[in-house]
């Protein structure tokens, strides 16, 4: 049994009008269907499981720390290490997960995490190491971050790589800086990023975060970018006032820009820079590399495409391929290797002979190790053959979903050929009343983790669908299966769907209410921990 | 391939049914120029588990881990044991490879998790709200900055002597960009931080100060006369705290008046991990709510009544508000907050306060110890675990030449502030309660041995 509910609250995994059914349970659990207080409402909160070692009374703290010492122990409730693991046990059960099944997320990339990846990561040589030990003690680091740089900048044929930004908006920030800096070397003030209207939201609010004005760029039929009115915007060469654009490719439509060279060629034309989200590498990996295009940086999510474990919302990693043109102004610190093999690092002392144009540091340290070893365990599993065969695999997923809802959900660049790895849907068709929504919700209902919804925002209610190379030919049949019924079950009218899901751990949250008057805290009141004299806390 | 569940007969079968001669039909888009006809020369190819285990255990059998040599590093990063079953519990599946909440119904215990984890940051920053994590602290402190612009107005910051170099050129390539102005200052080399410079740089224009608490020489700022300060100028003081387990023994920053407070979690749960994915943390003051940055966890109610949480305030977010969102944040660090907040409630209050005696403890030990060595003296008046010392020569030479004898002796101020001479004597140490006996008298042998050997 686990420690004792003080609160008040009670589970209640059944739906409401149980007891009146005569299926309410003593517990408000049902089964293996069982949820969990807040460890502020678990017993007294008193319980502690960590030992520590009894090496003998602790010394009083420094005189001179008198001044600054807390009066009394935190008010954090403990646990036991049993009630713990039961307590985080239970939450995770209500968690839908990759390891549980398809993770359909356009733009997301929710690929399987191989446990071998998390066994590396975790060897001592990796885990156990400082960031600031003496360069002779880590050199085996310098050579994981300099092998995962090489395949990253061979993937994308690109001349250099910033390794140390912490996901993909960080990289975004480390491009558009290092945009920033190439015109600041050449002494021109351009303030102005174009962006297209299917960008992801980082987009704009990077470019901002960077000191730049946004302007959006419009769309064409077929869901690409106008090059046509790109063209006209950047107006003619050593007078534009645009820094850059920041483009999707594939882009957020799941379509591949045709133009992408043009655009390139435009762009630098005018004195610009190709910024390129690479949060749909997945779809080319192995087979275009973004440096045949003309981009200038790129990021590279390591948790959509290598594969590292996306943890309920990071960490991430997000490093950034630069051109020839960009990569001197690349932030420290940096990995090199030099003419004797030595792999070493370029910390703010080397920086005046080894990147005099740097823009900076952009956080501490030397970037998200934990997340290179796991990308390169990946990306050796793979090899260059299996990392290509993952990109036609993930594109043949999509077209297959794309194409076996013909009929069913309405595909708005459906006609124009085939997608790349992610298969977009709009709500034209649906019947009035009905939503994009719902059938997210109603896919929750069949067991599955719905699409991204009302994303990209150029097509109206939309759902961008992203099976990844994971998927099995069956398993993908399961999930049309299941989409294909929910959107029947829209366009004969079935109410009930408006009220899905209704077999999930909760129905639908009042979004509206938690915004209006925020609890961002639990608000109920936890006996404080006995207050520890601090001069007693030694010995025990 | 053991990641691609289709076979060859299932990839020619999708694509007749997809209409499409050959899987090229689907990269047609692409143009052919630039289009690749096979695996990139000179990469290899795929490779079996046990191939790329060995691979990656040989490299990292090339670095010196922690744990096999008398460590005493710290400058912000701190190696702490986590109980095992931390590293457990965020291996779960249901953990570890969900996305971020955007579907509640079915993401209850990540959101759960992160409600726990706010209550738990902001009761031990002593702030009113706490977000559900940034990328790391020195990131966050980037942030806590714009915040503080945002809320005053200004965009001034003053930045004490003892806050963490990496974290200061964070802040200054930000603020290169943005316009921002940046008051920083070197450390000097005192018993004491320089509070009064701190106080005396606060003007009429100053958005916020920022200090760190224990500084990154291991002292610790009197906050309260420094708040008193900020307040009386209209300014917001940020506090940086990069030892979370200090706050077991010291104050909570929020108590003495700091409006904004920002930490590096990696100390509870995380592990060294060569300096990431570490952990943000970002508490406040409830009224700047809406200018926070980063995901919220809400409490609110289902169709039915029942209590459920939601991510909440996201017309902050990128994703709805694009260029006007408070920060470009995305993804941040949810797993790294779960491990967090797992080794918070595996110790409660009453064990962070006794793991902080102990490390305080250790670092008397080390210190009382090191006192003896000849050459070696003493900066710091107080100090949490971690303090400076001053050695008759450079110590970045001390400390290769401790490690050419397997011991990880510190951090060296000439690491961190290359280009001030005047700090190359300073060598940072740090105990924790990993820190044995054994462990402090050989760094402190080795270290007399050197010494000795040094030329004056």
């Amino acid at each position: 049994m686990n420690a004792p509910n003080t609160s008040g609250w009670r589970p209640a995994m059944g739906p409401a009008g149980d007891a009146e059914a005569g299926l309410a349970t003593a517990s408000g659990d049902r089964g293996l269907m069982v949820e969990e207080p807040l460890i502020f409402e678990l017993g007294a909160g008193n319980g502690c499981g960590v030992d520590f070692d009894q090496s003998g009374p602790e010394p009083l703290p420094l005189p001179s720390l008198s001044r600054f010492l807390r009066k009394s122990a935190p008010a954090l409730p403990g646990l036991s290490e049993p009630d713990a693991m039961r307590h985080y046990t239970r939450l995770s059960r209500q968690n839908y997960a990759i390891d549980l099944g398809p993770f359909p997320l356009g733009s997301c990339t929710m690929k399987h995490n191989p446990r071998l990846n998390e066994k590396t990561a975790r060897l001592p040589g990796f885990a156990d190491i400082h960031p600031l030990q003496p360069q002779q003690t880590v050199r085996g680091a310098f050579e994981v971050i300099h092998q995962l740089a090489h395949w990253l900048i061979t993937l994308t044929g690109m001349e250099a790589v910033a390794m140390s930004p912490k996901a993909g908006a960080h990289g975004e920030l480390c491009g558009l800086l290092c945009i920033r800096a190439a015109h600041d070397a050449r002494g021109s003030a351009r303030r102005v990023v174009l962006v297209p209207e299917s960008a992801h939201g980082t987009n704009p609010a990077t470019a901002a975060f960077a000191g730049y004005r946004v302007e959006s760029i419009p769309g064409t039929a077929d869901g690409r970018v106008d090059l046509a009115a790109l063209k006209a915007r950047l107006g003619g060469g050593r007078d534009s006032d645009v820094a850059g654009v920041m483009i999707t490719n594939p882009n957020t439509c799941g379509l591949f820009e045709r133009d992408m060279r043009a655009i390139s060629g435009a762009v630098h034309a005018a004195g610009g820079y190709v910024y390129c989200d690479g949060a749909n590498f997945n779809a080319i990996v192995g087979k275009v590399r973004p440096g045949d295009l003309g981009i200038d940086a790129m990021h590279i999510n390591l948790h959509k495409t290598f594969s590292t474990p996306h943890g309920g919302g990071g960490p991430g990693s997000g490093p950034v391929v630069l051109s020839a043109a960009l990569a001197p102004f690349a932030p420290l610190p940096f990995v090199t290797r030099d003419t004797d093999g030595t792999v070493r690092l370029v910390e703010e002392e080397d920086a005046p002979a080894d990147g005099p144009q740097t823009f900076g540091r952009m956080a501490a340290f030397h970037g998200q190790m934990g997340m290179f070893t796991r990308a390169l365990t990946y990306i050796l599993s793979h090899g260059a053959d299996g990392l290509r065969q993952v990109a036609e695999d993930a594109v043949l997923n999509a077209n297959y979903v794309l194409r076996s809802l013909d009929g069913v959900l309405d595909a708005p660049f459906g006609g124009s050929g085939p997608c790349m790895h992610e298969a977009l849907f709009s709500d034209a068709g649906l019947p009035e009343g009905f939503s994009t929504l719902d059938i997210a919700k109603g896919l929750i209902d069949e067991g599955f983790h719905p699409m991204t919804i009302y994303f990209p925002l150029v097509v109206h209610g939309a759902m961008l669908v992203e099976p990844t190379e994971c998927e099995s030919r069956q398993g993908l049949d399961r999930l049309i299966a299941s989409l294909r019924a929910v959107a029947e079950r829209a366009l004969a009218g079935d109410e009930t769907l408006k009220s899905a899901p209704r077999f999930a751990p909760r129905r639908r949250l009042d979004e509206t209410r938690a915004a209006r008057k925020p609890v961002l805290t639990w608000q109920g009141h936890v006996q404080p921990p006995a207050a520890p004299s601090l001069s007693e806390t030694g010995g025990g | 391939m053991r990641y691609l569940p289709l076979t060859p007969a299932d990839r020619a079968e999708m694509l007749g049914l997809i209409g499409a001669a050959s899987i090229d039909d689907l990269f047609s888009d692409v143009p052919a120029e630039a289009r690749l006809s096979g695996p990139i020369a000179g990469l290899p190819m795929h490779a079996s588990e046990m191939a790329v285990e060995r691979h990656m255990a040989a490299l990292a059998a090339k670095n010196l881990s922690a744990g096999a040599a008398p460590f005493f590093l710290g400058a912000g990063a701190y190696r702490h044991h986590i109980p095992a079953s931390v590293d457990h519990l965020i291996q779960r599946g249901e953990f570890l490879t969900a996305y971020t909440p955007y579907q509640p119904e079915i993401a209850q215990g990540t959101l759960q998790v992160l409600f726990e984890f706010q209550t738990q940051v902001a009761r031990l920053l002593g702030t009113d709200i706490a977000n559900a994590s940034m990328y790391d602290g020195s990131t966050a402190c980037w942030e806590a900055i714009a915040m503080a612009g945002r809320v005053t107005g200004r965009k001034r910051a003053v930045l004490s002597g003892g806050l963490h170099p990496h974290y200061v050129a964070s802040v200054q390539t930000m603020a290169r960009f943005t316009g921002d102005t940046i008051d920083a200052r070197t450390p000097k080399l005192d018993a004491a931080p320089d509070d009064a410079g701190v106080i005396a740089a606060i003007d009429g224009e100053t958005a916020c100060a920022v200090v760190q608490y224990p500084d990154i020489l291991g002292r610790i700022p009197d906050l309260a006369a420094i708040a008193a300060a900020t307040q009386a100028a209209g300014a917001l003081l940020v506090v940086v705290v990069t030892e979370p387990v200090a706050l077991g023994l010291l104050e909570a920053p929020g108590k003495l008046g700091a409006d904004i407070v920002v930490g590096e979690g990696q100390s509870l749960g995380v592990g060294l991990q060569f300096g990431g994915p570490y952990l943000g943390l970002f508490g406040c003051r409830e009224k700047f709510v809406r200018q926070m940055p980063g995901r919220l966890t809400g409490q609110t109610v289902d169709a039915d009544g029942r209590r459920g949480f939601v991510l909440t305030l996201s017309t902050r977010e990128q994703h709805i508000r694009r260029e006007k969102a408070t920060s470009n944040i995305c993804t941040s660090s949810v797993l790294c907050a779960l491990a967090f907040s797992i080794h918070m409630t595996l110790l409660g209050g009453e064990g962070l306060a006794r793991l902080a005696a102990i490390n305080h403890g250790r670092a008397q030990a080390l210190a009382a110890r090191l006192a003896g060595v000849p050459g070696v003296r003493l900066l710091n008046d107080a100090w949490f675990n971690e303090f400076t010392v001053l050695l008759p020569g450079d110590a970045r030479e001390v400390v290769r030449a401790l490690a050419d004898r397997q011991v990880l002796g510190g951090v060296s101020l000439g690491r961190l502030y290359p280009g001030v001479p005047e700090l190359r004597r300073g060598l940072l140490v740090t105990a924790t309660e990993t820190a044995t006996d054994e462990d402090i008298e050989t760094l402190a042998t080795a270290l007399g041995e050197i010494l000795e050997g040094m030329p004056a």
